[in-house]
């Protein structure tokens, strides 16, 4: 598992490199593990630590305002805490991106994630979000990169669904 | 209810304020910091806002870290900012020396009906801020301070924080554009030149 993880998150920071996108805001996830620690590591990159998610889509929006890139990732409960939020970049025409590890889906443990997992896909979606789910470790690197260039380039919103099933369930030694 | 202790003025004292704006950028928060700040003269270096309640705070700070060489003052309300509060914990953690903030703090829910706010109790923004690690904060409370509020927001180093306690006053409408897409192209266009 570990193996996969660091595979597509070395995807992700390579797109971004390419696409000057230099800064992240997080909450952290398990699953973002690897890539922050990538992202932390990077002289060019900016990690920004958030309280709420909903914080890095004003970063995200006014770091694009102001001629910078920017995006946010986060696990898929932090979705519910953006969702208002979500109408600054849609009224501005701002772009933003963002990376969302899922929970509540693939084999969850956790009862406490599963409404918000499931919520997750429709909640961005009804708010005017595109969202590109992907299931396959390999297939990351490759779909935020497109999510990167619909979004910078089209000037949308977009958030690609890392899948629980890439990330792992965690079990908490119950499983 | 506004406590005798609020008695700015909140147009003649913003608009005192940015005279000393120089080249600084202005992001401004839902309702009336946007009216009063488009009042006192428009800017394409002023960035307007019309909805994002709890977001003035992390776009201005968006705004000053892709622009590290630009001064960014957000000018917000007490109830827009604490709706975003933690963000003080992260401009503190950015140590964004180019940010500075002004809460025009009226006590109160200005644009609905002008409902008690959280600051008419117990809530003190300034010490929030401090205890968040913004180590220079400012709570004014006569007219007369705009010069020294002034020094503060658009020449001390930051990150920065000042509170105004302002009077609730019936100001005429002053609307700035509202659709998003020209008020960024508008600011976008004027960083770029």
């Amino acid at each position: 598992m570990s193996t996969k993880i660091h595979d597509w998150s070395t995807d992700v920071v390579l797109a971004m490199k390419a696409r000057n996108i230099a800064t992240v805001c997080t909450v952290p996830d398990g699953g973002l593990t690897q890539l922050l620690k990538m992202i932390e590591a990077e002289h060019s990159m900016r990690l920004v630590t958030l309280s709420i998610e909903q914080e890095g889509i004003g970063i995200a929006t006014g770091c694009w305002l102001a001629g910078g890139r920017a995006m946010i990732a986060m696990q898929s409960s932090g979705v519910g805490n953006c969702i208002n939020a979500l109408g600054l970049p849609l009224a501005y025409r701002a772009p933003c991106l963002m990376l969302v590890t899922m929970r509540g889906q693939w084999g969850e443990f956790n009862p406490w994630q599963v409404p918000m997992g499931q919520a997750t896909r429709p909640s961005l979606e009804a708010i005017g979000v595109k969202c590109f789910a992907v299931d396959k470790a390999e297939d990351v690197g490759e779909t935020f990169a497109a999510a990167a260039d619909l979004a910078f380039n089209s000037r949308v919103s977009a958030a690609v669904l890392v899948g629980q099933r890439i990330i792992g369930a965690k079990g908490f030694g119950q499983e | 209810m506004n406590t005798a202790s609020n008695k700015i003025a909140r147009r003649s004292f913003m608009a005192a304020l940015l005279a000393h704006r120089g080249n600084s950028l202005i992001v401004t928060g839902l309702g009336s910091p946007t009216w009063d700040c488009f009042a006192a003269g428009d800017s394409p270096e002023y960035l307007y806002s019309w909805g994002g309640m709890g977001l003035a705070v992390p776009t201005a700070l968006g705004v000053a870290l892709a622009q590290p060489r630009r001064r960014v003052v957000c000018v917000t309300g007490d109830g827009e900012i604490l709706m975003g509060i933690g963000s003080l914990g992260v401009v503190a953690d950015q140590a964004s020396a180019n940010l500075a903030i002004l809460v025009l703090d009226n006590e109160s829910f200005g644009e609905t009906g002008r409902q008690r706010g959280l600051t008419a109790g117990r809530a003190d923004i300034a010490a929030v801020a401090q205890g968040f690690g913004i180590a220079r904060t400012m709570t004014v409370t006569e007219q007369s301070a705009a010069g020294e509020l002034a020094e503060l927001l658009f020449e001390a180093p930051g990150p920065v924080l000042a509170v105004a306690k302002i009077a609730i006053t019936e100001d005429p409408w002053a609307l700035p554009e509202k659709d998003g897409a020209a008020i960024a192209h508008r600011f976008r266009t004027a960083l770029a030149s």
